[in-house]
């Protein structure tokens, strides 16, 4: 049906033309659901965007052809190439929450879409969407269809915008990152409902994304793409299971598995040190450095009975405000030494009790313990607390946890200075470039700033800043999961090498289970603010206690690598 | 939605006591209004007499309080230079500057929010370059320097329409009105056009901006991959977005336009409040600074009650919170 | 590669646009001349006895005037290239300093609104909103009038410059306050503000040295524009008569001396400074224009 050969899409800029897409071909037949892999950079959304004719600009494909059907979409005119979006091809994007004109009822915006492309009467097109929404799984559509976007939850709003892309009848529909905003629950059923489409209608999905379990569970075929180029097209499983390109093994082998804990990923440019035998010199200054404090860098952390409530928006002036409860009656305890892995959905509270434990938000209720001694709440921790330096954190999005303005070296020099771990400014230089020496990079980097450096680099850095504070406790929230899943297994490697040669206490949040189970000793599910389960990771991931941890681990879209890892 | 709007009108009471407050100081301490109501040759006991009965020697609080009753009750004192009473003065003179303020916002904005589409929708076209640098030029002459060139292009050298004043105008109940003769509209347009031209460009840059911003919107993007019609996609689906934030700053503006008028109306001569103002202040006169204050805010604030109504009913998000 | 690509980035748009390029030139000129004005100007238009009736309404050069007189002379016989540039230096002068005293009273507050939020922030954010509902040049005329009712006669005349700024300075600090308020309201939420606070950094270091530096983009914007709208401002009061007397002429009063001439053949003393004013403010907000499109590429 969909035919793309030898498509090249370039962009032409400052410095010359940058092509973003060479030389790519690939087919879908209708009701194949085709999947589109690669990491960040790879061009991906790019080719779907070359495919429906809404390139950004300065964009423009360069060579190759694209037919759908009989029709040639290189040839087309501004006009038609616009009649036949929607009508024959559609597109689904990543975050339901903006993809909907927040002004208009989804009655109008349903209805406006099949007119635009259909002389059909307004009542005979509402009728049609009261059917689709139902088909779509919206329960009481001929009622909700009459609300505005914001009165859907982020799953049914993910329907509603299915719903639009279907709604004239396309042949082929791109999907790009259509799950990415969703949690594991509402991902589940969102695929449920391509797989279902794609059978019963027939039609072609081309699905972009770069998470290996979304296309291990629903895709029949995968292109694999890197820097713009395809490095391996096929049957997914086989390209999953058998990858030809050492590209493609390389990045199964990154994949962290659901079903086994790994003791270290096999990647293959790893920069990461060997640890257990520094090569550097000052590799091993930063190391000698980091245990020349007087007592061991672990220690246990104990929530006890914690709760946290926000008081919600005030819309009426007679009403209380309802209060939010984020975290409702919370214990865990983490041992000395070891990884605690703080699992949920979002909303569940994990990043609250983050910011519980490093003093940003004040409980209204429960007690915390450091190694022992009691831990002062938000108000009462002064700015000198020793806690101030013991625990430390490393943030999701190293793109905003540097300060962009400052340079390496100033920002790793901060906590040296802050907490008077060494007076001299010479030193604090010396310490931070043998520390950036330990986290894999090059002692160079500490006159740069943060813009010059990859995310996955950052991340380095930001562990850097963390363990320059000579802490005992690491509260890692989400640490990965704005990195590429290569990168990822390289901080992985990183984070796993520091914590066994210096017994670091960590905290690991995560929403990714695979992530989890090779991080962690123990695990900590919350869900609405409550525990869950709570007990050893081994015990969690074959064996389940509570309901809900089995169903979380039953809809994560599972992949187990073949004989790559 | 109750809740919105109430607290808007309770953040509105509080500009409006603020402002009272600022006019009543300005009455109290800018000068000593017994030295201002005599003459020399008054003896210290009539004085001390003339302050008690102003209940000049009550507690501060009592004499705001009894200030902003007055205020309330339409009394807003005397004026200094010429004895009459403020409200008569002030009352006589708003039709003049609301016509002219009017129909400078209806230009600015019938002109200024298609040019701004327009040049949202074209940003790299040789006719929004022009319009672009055009408005950049017309933010940055003074607007007494556009009624100046106007006067010396249509009333000096081409001799089409009068430089000063009102014209004919038309008495309906206490309004005057100049719209009703075409003397009135000859005089009106010189400095409408000279107050409108600032605002236009505002409105334009501002309408352009967020127009930009919504076009790059997944929304729209969605809605283009859908096949919507350009029309419908830039008119039902883009601007309407658009004007969410641009009625709000539209109600700002509304301040400028009253504000500017004061230069507009000194430089046609234009009798309304601006006028009034000036002349005000050049003899001191602070009852009526005080009383033009705090009509002007009473404006502002009752403009952005309108804004912040039209923002309801335009936002749906605002409309149901209350049951989602 | 990377690194020299971003930091020269402004600098390669700039060198791209024949207006910004325009602008700096004519901005540069100006506030070159205005520096220079007691060595560039060939009579001091504040000294009477430099000047003489007898020279008074000579049209400029190439005009049939007097070549001592480039651009002719008003009626006092005053040079009115000297007229300009002095005019020039007293409202740059003004528009510099207010801006300046507007910037750090309102970055200050609204960096202290938006960080500590809660009643501060309501405090500072409802006397804004006051401020809002009396515009820019009513604030100005205003201070002006209390000026005028509070200090005694003799000190109205020398303290007219220092009025006149603060005037302006008062009815400009909102566009600060609000603008770096709303910034700071982003930044606090980001990681690196986070990092700080969890490190039980000093808050007056968190605003100054890692908040302040990240924001300085929109603010160094707005600075530009409001230097503009001071200049801009304290000509329209002048021109109202209510900011600077004749005997000390900045552009704005130049202008209203010009006005006399509207009708009469004399178009130099009423175009020459207008024509002066407009130059400058333009160039100043075309910059202001270009670093606003280097602040905000999604506009470009």
């Amino acid at each position: 049906m969909l035919t793309v050969e030898n498509l090249t899409v370039e962009f032409p800029g400052r410095f010359g033309v940058f092509t973003a897409i060479e030389d790519v071909s690939l087919t879908i037949a209708p009701g194949e659901i085709h999947g589109l892999v690669g990491e960040s950079g790879a061009g991906k959304s790019t080719i779907g965007a070359a495919i429906i004719g809404l390139l950004q600009v300065p964009g423009r494909v360069a060579n190759g052809t694209m037919t759908l059907g009989e029709t040639d979409l290189r040839s087309l005119g501004p006009v038609e190439a616009h009649r036949l979006r929607g009508e024959r091809i559609s597109m689904i994007f990543q975050d339901p929450q903006t993809s909907l004109n927040p002004l208009m009822t989804i009655e109008d915006q349903l209805i406006e879409t099949i007119q635009a492309h259909e002389d059909i009467s307004t009542s005979d097109a509402r009728a049609r969407a009261i059917a689709l929404l139902e088909e779509i799984g919206i329960t009481d559509a001929t009622s909700r269809i009459k609300a505005y976007p914001h009165q859907f939850s982020g799953g049914m709003r993910q329907r509603v915008v299915i719903a639009l892309a279907l709604c004239t009848n396309p042949e082929l529909i791109i999907a790009d990152e259509p799950t990415t905003a969703l949690d594991v629950a509402v991902q589940s059923q969102v695929l449920d409902l391509i797989q279902r489409l794609a059978n019963t209608r027939g039609i072609g999905f081309l699905l972009i994304t770069h998470d290996i379990g979304v296309i291990a569970q629903i895709t029949d075929n995968v292109t694999v793409l890197r820097n713009g180029k395809v490095m391996e097209t096929g049957p997914t499983d086989k390209v999953l299971r058998r990858p030809e390109h050492p590209y493609t093994s390389a990045l199964m082998a990154a994949v962290p598995p659901l079903d086994r804990k790994l003791d270290r990923f096999l990647v293959p440019d790893d920069d990461t040190p060997d640890l257990a035998a520094p090569t550097g010199r000052s590799a091993a200054d930063a190391e000698a450095w980091l245990s020349s404090g007087t007592q061991a860098l672990g220690e246990g952390l104990l929530v006890e009975n914690v709760t946290v409530r926000f008081s919600g928006n005030r819309t009426s002036l007679f009403r209380k405000p309802p209060a939010f409860t984020a975290l409702d009656d919370v214990s865990m305890s983490v041992r000395p030494g070891t990884v605690m892995g703080l699992v949920g959905e979002s909303g569940s509270g994990k990043s609250t009790m983050a910011k519980v434990i490093t003093g940003l938000v004040q409980p209204s209720a429960g007690r915390l313990c450091l190694g022992g001694t009691d831990l002062p709440l938000a108000r009462e921790r002064g700015r000198k607390d020793p806690s101030r330096r013991l625990i430390q954190m490393v943030f999701q999005d190293p793109y905003s946890s540097l300060n962009s303005r400052h340079r390496i070296g100033d920002i790793l020099a901060e906590p040296l200075w802050l907490y008077g771990l060494e007076a001299d400014a010479d030193k604090r230089r010396d310490i931070a470039a043998a520390m950036l020496d330990l986290v894999g990079l090059s002692a160079d980097a500490i006159d740069r700033f943060p813009h010059q450096f990859s995310g996955g680099q950052r991340q380095r850095i930001a562990v850097a800043r963390s363990l320059l504070a000579r802490p005992r406790v690491l509260i890692c929230d989400e640490p990965t999961s704005a990195l590429d899943v290569s990168i990822q297994a390289q901080i992985l490697n990183l984070l796993k090498d520091l914590q066994a040669r210096f017994g670091l206490t960590i905290l690991f949040i995560s929403h990714n289970l695979a992530v989890v189970r090779q991080m962690c000793d123990d695990v900590t599910v919350l869900k609405g603010g409550k525990v869950v389960e709570t007990g050893a990771s081994e015990a969690f991931f074959t064996q389940p206690d509570a309901p809900y941890s089995r169903e979380l681990l039953q809809l994560t879209p599972g992949f187990t690598s073949g004989a790559a890892a | 939605m109750a809740y919105f709007i109430l607290k808007r009108l309770i953040q509105s009471v509080f500009v409006m006591l603020a402002v009272a407050f600022l006019a009543f100081s300005l009455f109290r301490f800018v000068g000593d209004p017994v030295s201002q109501m005599t003459g020399v040759e008054t003896s210290e006991q009539d004085r001390e007499r003339l302050r008690d009965e102003l209940g000049l020697n009550d507690a501060f609080i009592v004499q705001f309080a009894r200030f902003t009753g007055d205020m309330l009750k339409g009394d807003f004192g005397y004026s200094y230079r010429t004895r009459q009473p403020v409200a008569e003065m002030i009352a006589t003179r708003i039709p003049a500057t609301l016509e002219l303020g009017t129909v400078a916002l209806l230009i600015s904005l019938i002109v200024g929010i298609p040019a701004g589409v327009y040049t949202a929708l074209r940003p790299r076209g040789f006719v929004s370059q022009t319009i672009l640098m055009t408005t950049l030029v017309g933010v940055s002459i003074p607007t007494f320097v556009i009624g100046i060139m106007l006067i010396f292009l249509f009333g000096v050298q081409l001799g089409w329409l009068p430089t000063f004043g009102r014209g004919g105008t038309v008495q309906i109940g206490g309004w005057t009105s100049s719209l009703f003769t075409s003397d009135g509209w000859r005089a009106l347009i010189l400095p409408a056009l000279t107050l409108g031209v600032y605002q236009l460009t505002l409105t334009m840059r501002l309408v352009r901006a967020e127009m930009m911003e919504v076009m790059r919107s997944d929304y729209i993007r969605f809605a283009t991959a859908r096949g919507i019609p350009f029309r419908s996609l830039y008119f039902r689906h883009a601007l309407a977005n658009t004007m969410v934030p641009v009625i709000t700053i539209i109600g700002l503006q509304f301040g400028g336009v009253i504000a500017f008028s004061i230069v507009t109306e000194s430089v046609f001569q234009w009798p309304g409040m601006g006028l009034l103002f000036l002349e005000s202040i050049r003899f001191v006169d602070i009852p009526v600074m005080g009383v033009y204050l705090v009509v002007i805010a009473f404006f502002f604030v009752l403009v952005n009650m309108a804004v912040d109504l039209l923002y309801v009913a335009i936002d749906p998000r605002l409309r149901v919170r209350e049951d989602a | 590669m990377f690194a020299r690509l971003v930091r020269s980035e402004p600098a390669y748009l700039f060198f791209r646009s024949p207006a910004a390029m325009l602008a700096a030139v004519v901005a540069i000129l100006v506030i070159g001349g205005a520096i220079c004005a007691p060595w560039l100007a060939r009579t001091d238009p504040y000294d009477l006895s430099t000047f003489s009736l007898m020279d008074g309404l000579l049209p400029p050069v190439w005009q049939g005037g007097d070549p001592r007189f480039l651009l002719g002379t008003d009626d006092q016989g005053r040079d009115m290239v000297s007229a300009i540039l002095y005019g020039a230096r007293l409202s740059l002068m003004i528009g510099l300093m207010a801006m300046v005293i507007a910037t750090v009273l309102g970055v200050g507050l609204g960096l202290a609104a938006g960080y500590f939020g809660g009643v501060f922030d309501a405090i500072v954010m409802r006397v804004a909103d006051v401020q809002l509902a009396l515009p820019a040049i009513l604030t100005a005329l205003l201070i002006d009038g209390v000026s005028r009712g509070l200090l005694p006669p003799e000190m109205q005349q020398d303290l007219r410059v220092a009025v006149l700024t603060l005037a302006i300075a008062l009815s400009l600090w909102v566009n600060f306050a609000r603008t770096a308020r709303a910034s700071v309201f982003v930044e606090r939420n980001k990681d690196y503000v986070q990092a700080a606070m969890i490190m039980g950094q000093h808050p007056l270091r968190v605003m100054v040295r890692h908040i302040l530096p990240n924001i300085m983009g929109p603010l160094l914007v707005i600075m530009t524009v409001d230097l503009a709208s001071a200049i801009l401002l304290e000509a329209t009061l002048s021109f109202l008569g209510i900011g600077l007397p004749a005997d000390s002429p900045s552009l704005g009063t130049l202008i209203r001396i010009g006005m006399q001439f509207l009708l009469s053949g004399e178009w130099w003393i009423l175009w020459v400074p207008t024509l002066f004013l407009v130059a400058l403010v333009v160039s100043i907000n075309v910059l202001g224009d270009f670093l606003r499109d280097v602040f905000n590429p999604r506009l470009r």
